[in-house]
């Protein structure tokens, strides 16, 4: 059983990096630019799942994309140093932001913790509109350079930019899985399911707090380095309260158990979204809609659908129970 | 000295308007442990019904009022009965709800009236100043301060007279405890709903002829509220009190010195800082 869902998972993959390498020969250039969006969100989803792990849904995760965004921005654009420094240093200095923010926010839970990370997100976009210089006020900064040609290839080219956002996501998805498999990702489940518990094992339950804070923020902030390059421009409402909604219904209706669910999530509602297109002012508000649909009757979100799909005919045969609240349980 | 007096008189009125607001929300945590990020999208659509009904269809300012506080207040309990209370118990779902709710409502209204222009709603008595000893005031910021400060009195002494309003302590305190003593906790969430959602209405019609109305102007206001919610202890009313009144003085000296940008980010910090060293809040009792 194990092994074929191994095998199975490894089919999977192969796959879908097939399909991710054919693409871009297949699509045209609006369909390559929304593929890219589309890995450089799901970075920053599963950073945001990881987050999650330990029980809390921060409201500054978009900020700290934010922060890398206008770090490389200043870095690339202001002090001209070449990009493939800047993604690291970027993402670097959202990890330390990130640990400042932690410091308040990893001895805060529930209701505390989401006012605070909000506070502190909306402090950062603050700080972007208020500073013209070196931020540029609300009209942000323009004129960042793509990424610095490598052999010739030119990045600033739509398809180069797929591939390397894709192998940045790629590197970064199984950085994240292996930390949510170690030791450390078990602790983080831990303090998710049993904080007391946890504490009275001699877990240090805020440092991993803030552990977990500080490693996300470096990814949101490898996911905005990707993003002022591929747009060479960034403004502060681009991190503030609808990519936050966006975020959380990616997270919702994908369901934030597995380390895929909130990837399927933003794959199938990216899906929704270029149907959506014609209908651009309303989206918010179906976002809104789905979002609160999702927590009503199906808050499992799409990771839930074989369990249930099982549990249904396990009833039919045993008349055994209904599927556990498995994206929500153990909150208070 | 005037000026002193001045910055004095105009913290208050914002002190004043923070409590209404804050308070509200806090009555709502406390009793449903919903964490609502719709109160300012309620504060928002208060101030619309002034002006659909006052600036557009020629109500009377107090008739615009009245039905914009009960509006918001039935509002408040519709979504009480479609979203909150079938997610009541689970903290995080309540909230992430609301941030959906708080969408759908801007857009709905963003769609019904337009969003590109700000609203503009004439101030009901035109000119009317009130100035004392050099400190001037519009009756307007009057009608603020005075509505904020019945409104919130109205409610302690409901909660602490009013049979309803000890059920809805003893809910906020201990639900198990009070449906034990046969408290129904769903009509004390209605009720504490419907009171929030109407303060946050109050909020609205009142400040309507003051602020530039927008299906966004609901934002800082909640974060705002928020910050006051926490810094005073979460579900607790004198608390919030005590801290909007500390906000208000904060953030009109700041402003009055630097700019209200400014005001927000030390507020912000200032609160982050607060936290990591009394996450409790003022009034509220560690775990």
């Amino acid at each position: 059983m194990r092994n074929r869902k191994t095998l199975a998972t490894e089919i999977v993959l192969i796959v879908l990096a097939i399909a991710g390498v054919v693409a871009p020969f297949l699509l045209g250039y609006y369909y390559i630019d929304v593929l890219t969006m589309l890995f450089i969100n799901i970075i920053l989803v599963t950073s945001f799942h990881l987050i999650t792990l330990t029980g809390n849904w921060s409201l500054a995760h978009v900020a700290l994309m934010g922060a890398g965004a206008y770090s490389s921005a200043l870095i690339t654009g202001s002090l001209g140093w070449p990009f493939w420094l800047s993604l690291p240093l970027s993402a670097m200095a959202a990890a330390v932001i990130g640990l400042i923010m932690s410091y308040p926010l990893a001895r805060t839970k529930g209701f505390a913790f989401f006012i605070a990370s909000y506070a502190a997100g909306e402090a950062m976009v603050l700080c972007w509109t208020r500073f013209k210089v070196p931020f540029g006020g609300w009209t942000g900064l323009t004129n960042i350079p793509p990424p610095e040609n490598i052999g010739g290839i030119d990045f600033s080219d739509p398809t180069p930019y797929y591939f390397l956002t894709g192998i940045v996501m790629a590197v970064s998805l199984w950085l994240m899985y292996r930390l949510g498999r170690s030791r450390i990702g078990a602790t983080f489940h831990a303090i998710h399911s049993q904080e007391s518990l946890a504490k009275s094992i001699g877990i240090n339950v805020t440092r991993y707090k803030m552990l977990v804070f500080v490693v996300a923020a470096f990814f949101a902030g490898v996911a905005g380095v990707l993003l002022v390059h591929r747009m060479w421009a960034v403004e502060p409402n681009q991190f503030r309260w609808v990519p936050t909604l966006y975020l959380l219904v990616w997270a919702v209706f994908g369901g934030t158990r597995t380390f895929h669910g909130s990837i399927l999530g933003v794959a199938a509602l990216t899906l929704v979204g270029e149907l959506l297109v014609p209908l651009a002012e309303w989206v918010p508000m179906i976002y809104g809609l789905i979002l609160i649909l999702t927590l009503l009757f199906f808050p499992e979100g799409l990771e839930g659908i074989p369990h249930r799909v099982q549990s249904l005919f396990r009833k039919r045969r045993t008349g055994g129970e209904a599927p556990e609240d498995l994206l929500m349980e153990g909150q208070d | 000295m005037e000026f002193v007096a001045q910055t004095i008189l105009n913290a208050l009125i914002t002190s004043s308007f923070y409590a209404l607001v804050a308070v509200g929300l806090t009555l709502v945590f406390g009793v449903m442990k919903i964490v609502n990020f719709a109160h300012g999208e309620f504060y928002m659509i208060g101030a619309y019904a002034v002006w659909v009904l006052f600036a557009v269809n020629g109500w009377p300012y107090a008739a615009a009022v009245v039905v914009g506080i009960v509006g918001v207040g039935l509002l408040g309990v519709v979504s009480e009965t479609l979203i909150f209370r079938p997610l009541r118990g689970n903290l995080l779902s309540g909230f992430i709800a609301s941030v959906g709710l708080m969408f759908i409502l801007q857009v709905a209204v963003g769609r019904i009236w337009g969003v590109g222009k700000m609203k503009p709603v004439p101030a009901p008595y035109p000119g009317a100043v009130v100035s004392v000893g050099g400190v001037s005031v519009d009756v307007q910021r009057l009608i603020v301060f005075g509505g904020a400060v019945a409104l919130v009195a109205l409610l302690l002494v409901f909660l602490k007279r009013s049979r309803m309003g000890r059920a809805m302590r003893a809910s906020s305190q201990d639900v198990e405890a009070a449906e034990l003593q046969g408290i129904s906790v769903n009509r004390a969430a209605l009720v504490a709903m419907f009171l929030g959602s109407a303060m946050a209405g109050a909020a609205g019609t009142l400040m309507a002829p003051i602020m530039s109305v927008y299906p966004y102007m609901g934002g800082l206001v909640v974060w705002m509220a928020f910050v006051i919610v926490i810094v005073g202890g979460q579900g607790n009313i004198k608390g919030a009190i005590y801290a909007a009144v500390m906000f208000g003085f904060i953030q009109t000296i700041v402003t009055t010195m630097w700019d209200s940008t400014i005001a927000s980010l030390l507020i912000a910090v200032f609160m982050l800082i607060f936290l990591a060293v009394r996450p409790q809040g003022l009034l509220g009792h560690a775990e």
